[in-house]
């Protein structure tokens, strides 16, 4: 492959922007990059890695106020930055195809999707007019998309998000180009709509020999896709080489630690944290960006800005101390917490949970209708123990969110009832509950952008508890601020700073201080590490733990994120559309015979593990509603029975003690 | 108590600061400090004008009626014999003071019901809404007149029939504003912990919608202004004699033909102020980072 | 579709119900009835009670209304205060002038601002856009009655060609009003163009800046077809309900113009009948001017549903 010319290849770029006062600050600096034809390559990183940034200068773009200053990108041997806006109109689409991030808003919302394609064959292929529709419709087969005749007529904003990512990889093979570029495809996706994007990308590839630069953060979905891969920190590439050899034993101190900080199914540790954050932009460096961060660092670090080098097993790697790298640990230490399952009284009982988002009008309130949908949720019998963590897992619509707004009194319930430990009624309304019952029950939200008031200040977002529920002012209100600051690993010196001014970790921080400062017994995590990044991600958690053992405090934790469930909960419950199928401990939930559902999670989750084979049961087809009959899954389970799984609600089975899955196949057959 | 009173008067001072560095920024852009010295100029000359004006606006000198700029005259006599320039630089004065005290009004109550209709939501604001509308579809002119025409003219009907009527825009971009916010989650969050709903408002909204009221507010002042002068243009404003730019405009358009500074001078200083505040309200809405999409006037 | 659209036309259909409600209470709730005012110093005596009863005027407020409505739902808007003058007879051709004037200044104000605006976003400070964006504060900002004395001032009196003040009769056929109608129509389409430029540049700037745009840049679309074929479509959608709420703000400004300009419109004859107290002209005037602001509202909001991808789909599933 190295005889052949390549592709593309980025020589030594430096793109930066102009700061408030003028100096210019870069956001990318001296990266290399070469694509070969057939190959695929990852582009790994954090948020403000320069990761997306690189993938547009790598098709000749940058976006608006950013600009090159060093070094060129050539495509089949020409300079993009140089070409004028007729030839790049040319091979942007035609030889070389963006697959966007988030193609809901990639696709102009006023023209139907095939219209979309069809402008793009218009632009780069030599198809007639009239063979428009047939080359659409054999574009959306390629994509897997089920019943193209009548997809191809719609609007982007009448399809799922699966199928909108599916649509604008249609559109970017309908150009017929040599290489993709996917900026974060699957972000924001099901886990189990990613795993089948990521199988039609791997197809795609070895069918067509396309080559691909694939971004992203997520190590598990680069695992499956990329034969080599290229890891970004501040702005720099810090770690080159074979995808396989890097996940298994990265030489480069900070993709160690990233690896050590995804939590994952298969290993048996909590994900170790990595403190502090990256860079921001700024002039020229003088030292190694990771210095601050890294576990090896020695004077020389702190000095002298490392160059890339070549090292004996083929990787490049921008480190001083590289034969240092074995003193890192490869996979987390920190010993998972202790399980406690039902050895306590319960914290919080929920009984026949029902819930629905349809609105009645006046008539059919007067008249007593009955809804007409079945409920967003149902038949939910919970209970969680005083000091124990319950997972609740599912993908979008199995209404995890739907119920902690519910317990936080936040949406009414349609039926059913939430008691506390001590046998009393948690009324539904949030407004006729009385202070020591707000008190106890706390909620922390997934979005640190929106969940704290941008117009307060930290010491602000503390003190609304604190006045609330304790009547505290003054100097006590202050130092009770800085003293749980202090627990969530905060200096006294946030206190006074805006929430624009705080990384994404820190604010997510002090909204876990602004939960706990109320000293609750419960505190409900709405997806409280999806908005963050990775190796953030790894701190939170260990600080949800850590405050967790201090005050015996019980959790209820949801996620997505199945190995994030698993290293945190003692407990977990799977939902599928607002109905329970499962329930146990976490040990036993994720290994042995389960709930077909379950099934289909767990062959679904992306480990960052070259090795790892997906086992793809079921297709991702996109669910409407829950069904008014039977069991929420009939409609996808890949060993549904018959006609009795659309009948009639499926019994409780136990598996085990304290395990039970609600399903019609026996325990035997599973 | 003193507690709340410290908090309260840090928050003061730190306004105060910050209001400065808006002045500032809007004083950075050419249209900002043009705009922000017209009407600084034209305040304070409404304030001050009665101590300098060569004659006194009342006095008709029968034998100089009409007459060119002059000496004595700057700008000429009007169809009353009265000095157009003195009455120029008295203009103003009326037409500032009523706006200027029914726009924070109109604001205040515009924005607190905004601002509720938007958190509360549902049917009920939907309902209200509707009133609202229907209420807005019939024409100023019509609802202010019909209030004039039965109670008179006097600063005492004016400034509220002002505030009244211009406080109800102010209601629809106040809830539009809030509805940015409502579904955020710290509003959420607040609800969850249970604070009461005017905590609420007071404590996470209005913080946040301020600012796109505070610009609003520079707007709505600019078209009570307009209402005002075209209120006085049509005979239903400033009662004559005394002086106001819409009504000089009105008197002098008959002579307009061979003796045009009688419209010339009250054209230039209301036109001036009106730019003068719209230019400064744009200056502020950029200084504060606001999108503004304009909507007519009401 | 159908059952949205018959739900928006009861919808507005209910709003207009409420418009004649406030009006009523509104003229109800004014100290003295519509003869008090209207008799004014002589309201007193037998001049008072005839009065009265011509108007019917000694019935409950409940059952007036309740006349008054459902004649104007049959299009009989009855009598002036005077007892005889039949409104819808006054009304008729006034309302003609008035809806020409306002269809001259739409037809020539609506697409200027759609082209001005779309071009200043598209050159977003340029120099194009500095020159139209700060006309444009001017012309709105300044009161209509203002930038109608300039124009007169230097169109009629100094350059002398066209004519200042409108001297046709009410009842005379549209085409008479050429060439009187040219100053009224410059001044109202300014004023209004200036309002929607404004808002179809920020429209339009919001959309270029936005993903589909950078992705159909990425897909190789050329600038124009990407103009037209991608942002405009999403930019003017909005521009409907501005033109709506413009069309509302027409008609306050259009009084202010008859005015000054003496043309024989609707706005005008309200005027004069609040100087006279005629009420019951008033009310006839503003029932028929709110509902052609909801009626004109309505148009806007089911040509915005049946043009936006996104509210049209919503409701044929």
């Amino acid at each position: 492959m190295d005889s052949l010319p390549p592709l593309l290849k980025v020589n030594g770029i430096e793109i930066g922007f102009n700061g408030r006062d003028g100096n210019f600050l870069q956001v990318l600096r001296n990266v290399n990059l070469t694509l070969h034809k057939g190959e695929s390559i990852g582009i790994v990183g954090e948020s403000g890695s320069g990761k997306s940034t690189l993938a547009l200068a790598a098709m000749g773009y940058l976006k608006h106020g950013l600009r090159l200053s060093k070094g060129s990108v050539n495509f089949d041997d020409q300079p993009l930055f140089e070409l004028n806006q007729s030839k790049l109109q040319t091979i942007w689409g035609g030889r070389l195809a963006l697959v966007p991030q988030n193609s809901g808003q990639s696709l102009t919302p006023t023209m139907r999707v095939g219209e979309q394609i069809i402008e793009s064959l218009k632009l780069h292929t030599a198809t007639v007019p009239k063979d428009y529709w047939s080359a659409v419709k054999r574009l959306l087969k390629q994509v897997r998309l089920p019943e193209p005749d009548i997809i191809m007529h719609r609007f982007p904003h009448e399809l799922s998000g699966g199928q909108q990512q599916r649509v604008a990889i249609a559109m970017a093979l309908s150009g017929e180009p040599d290489a993709l570029l996917l900026d974060e495809p699957t972000t924001g996706l099901d886990v189990t709509t990613q795993a089948h994007i990521l199988e039609l990308l791997r197809d795609i590839a070895s069918t067509k020999g396309m080559a691909m630069i694939y971004v992203s953060h997520d190590l598990g979905a680069i695992a499956r896709v990329c034969e080599r891969v290229i890891v970004m920190y501040a702005g720099e590439s810090v770690l080159e080489g074979e995808t396989r050899k890097i996940l298994r034993n990265p030489s480069h101190p900070y993709a160690r630690a990233l690896l050590a900080s995804i939590p994952k199914l298969s290993s048996g540790g909590f994900p170790a944290a990595l403190d502090g954050r990256p860079p921001a932009p700024s002039g020229t460096r003088n030292q190694c960006a990771f210095s601050d961060r890294c576990g090896i660092a020695q004077s020389r670090c702190f000095s002298e800005h490392p160059k890339l080098q070549k090292l004996t097993n083929g990787e490049q790697c921008r480190c001083h101390f590289p034969e240092l790298i074995e003193q890192i640990p490869l996979s987390s230490l920190v010993p998972k917490p202790i399980n406690i399952i039902g050895k306590s009284k319960p914290a919080l009982n929920l009984k026949t949970l029902s819930i629905t988002y349809e609105k009645r009008g006046i008539l059919d309130f007067i008249f007593g209708n009955k809804y007409r949908n079945p409920p967003t949720v149902d038949a939910i019998d919970l209970s969680v123990g005083i000091g124990e963590t319950l997972g609740l897992v599912g993908e979008s619509g199995s209404g995890k969110s739907t119920i902690l707004k519910s317990i936080a009194g936040l949406k009414p319930l349609k039926s059913g009832d939430i008691s506390l430990h001590d046998g009393s009624n948690l009324p539904v309304d949030v407004e006729k509950r009385n202070s020591e019952q707000l008190r106890r029950i706390q909620l922390i939200f997934q979005n640190p952008d929106e969940s704290l008031n941008p117009r307060h200040t930290i010491v602000e977002i503390l003190a609304q508890p604190l006045r609330l529920y304790f009547g505290l002012t003054g100097k006590t209100l202050r130092d009770r601020a800085i003293l749980i600051l202090e627990k969530v690993r905060l200096s006294e010196e946030y206190l006074d700073r805006y929430p624009s001014q705080l990384s994404g970790g820190e604010k997510q921080r002090v909204a876990i201080a602004r939960a706990f400062i109320a000293e609750p017994e419960v505190v409900l995590c709405d997806e409280v590490t999806s908005a963050l990044d990775v190796s953030v991600q790894a701190a939170v958690l260990e600080l949800l733990n850590d405050l967790k053992r201090l005050n015996n405090t019980t959790y209820i934790f949801v996620s997505h994120d199945l190995a994030v469930v698993k290293a945190l909960s003692d407990r977990v419950a799977v939902l599928y559309q607002g109905r329970l199928c499962e329930l146990g401990s976490t040990k036993n939930v994720f290994s042995g015979p389960s709930h077909p559902y379950t099934e289909v999670l767990l062959g679904a989750v992306l480990e960052p593990d070259p090795d790892m084979v997906l086992n793809l049961v079921a297709d991702d087809t996109v669910e409407l509603g829950p069904p008014a009959l039977g069991c929420p899954f009939q409609r996808r389970c890949p060993r549904r029975l018959g006609s009795i799984c659309e009948e009639k609600s499926p019994p409780e089975r136990l598996l085990e003690v304290n395990h039970k899955i609600l399903c019609h196949i026996s325990v035997e057959d599973l | 108590m003193t507690d709340l009173l410290k908090l309260f008067l840090s928050k003061i001072l730190s306004l105060h600061q910050k209001a400065w560095t808006v002045v500032g920024d809007i004083y950075s852009k050419p249209s900002g400090a043009i705009g922000l010295t017209l009407v600084i100029f034209h305040i304070c000359l409404a304030i001050t004008s009665p101590l300098f004006v060569p004659y006194d606006f009342k006095m008709m000198d029968a034998s100089l009626m009409l007459s060119e700029p002059s000496f004595s005259h700057w700008l000429g006599t009007d169809h009353l014999g009265r000095d157009i320039f003195s009455r120029t630089l008295l203009g103003g004065r009326e037409a500032l003071l009523v706006t200027g005290v029914a726009t924070p009004i109109a604001v205040t109550w515009g924005g607190f019901i905004g601002i509720l209709f938007g958190l509360v939501g549902g049917r009920i604001d939907e309902f209200l809404m509707r009133i609202v509308d229907a209420f807005l579809s019939l024409p100023w002119i019509l609802k202010m007149l019909l209030l004039i025409v039965t109670f008179g003219s006097s600063t005492f009907v004016l400034i509220p029939t002002l505030a009244f009527f211009y406080g109800i825009p102010v209601i629809r971009i106040a809830r539009a504003a809030t509805h940015d916010f409502v579904a955020k989650d710290f509003v959420s969050a607040a609800k969850a912990r249970g604070h009461k709903r005017l905590t609420i408002i007071l404590s996470e909204l209005l913080p946040n919608v301020r600012d796109s009221l505070l610009v609003e507010g520079a707007m709505r002042w600019s078209w009570m202004l307009l209402a005002f002068s075209s209120l006085s243009f049509l005979g239903f404003g400033v009662a004559p004699p005394n002086p106001d730019w819409g009504l000089m405009i009105s008197d002098a358009r008959g002579f307009m033909s061979f003796r045009p500074w009688g419209v010339l001078g009250p054209v230039v200083a209301l036109s001036s102020l009106i730019i003068g505040i719209n230019l400064s309200a744009d200056a502020l809405a950029k200084a504060l980072g606001i999108d503004r999409t304009q909507k007519a006037p009401v | 579709m159908t059952k949205m659209l018959t739900r928006r036309v009861l919808l507005g259909f209910f709003t207009i119900i409420i418009v004649s409600i406030i009006i009523f209470t509104g003229v109800e709730l004014l100290p003295g009835d519509a003869c008090t005012a209207f008799l004014d110093r002589d309201a007193f005596g037998k001049l008072l009670e005839n009065c009265r009863e011509n108007l019917g005027l000694n019935r409950s407020g409940l059952v007036r209304y309740f006349e008054w409505a459902f004649a104007a739902l049959q299009g009989d808007l009855g009598v002036a205060a005077n007892g005889t003058t039949s409104i819808g007879e006054l009304v008729g051709d006034r309302l003609k002038n008035s809806l020409f004037l306002a269809g001259c200044s739409l037809s020539v104000g609506i697409p200027l601002a759609i082209f001005l605006g779309v071009l200043t976003g598209l050159k977003r400070d340029k120099p194009i856009d500095i020159i139209v964006s700060t006309g444009a504060i001017f012309a709105m900002t300044i009161p209509e009655f203002v930038s109608a004395t300039i124009l007169i001032l230097i169109f009629s009196v100094w350059l002398g060609w066209l004519p200042g003040i409108v001297v046709v009769s009410a009842s005379a056929p549209v085409q008479d009003f050429f060439p009187e109608i040219i100053l009224p129509v410059v001044v109202l389409a300014m004023v209004m163009t200036a309002h929607m430029l404004r808002m179809v540049r920020s429209s339009v700037i919001d959309v270029m800046s936005g993903d589909y745009v950078q992705m159909a840049t990425l897909k190789g679309v050329p600038y124009w077809r990407l103009v037209f074929q991608h942002a405009l479509p999403n930019a003017l959608l909005p521009a409907i309900n501005v033109v709506a709420l413009t069309i509302a703000w027409l008609v306050g400004g259009v009084v202010v113009i008859e005015v000054v300009f003496n043309y024989p419109g609707l706005g005008r004859m309200m005027i004069d009948a609040i100087s006279d107290r005629d009420l019951p002209v008033v009310q006839a005037i503003a029932l028929i001017v709110g509902s052609a602001y909801v009626g004109v509202n309505l148009a806007a909001d089911m040509l915005t549903m049946f043009l936006n991808p996104r509210l049209r789909t919503m409701y044929v599933k």
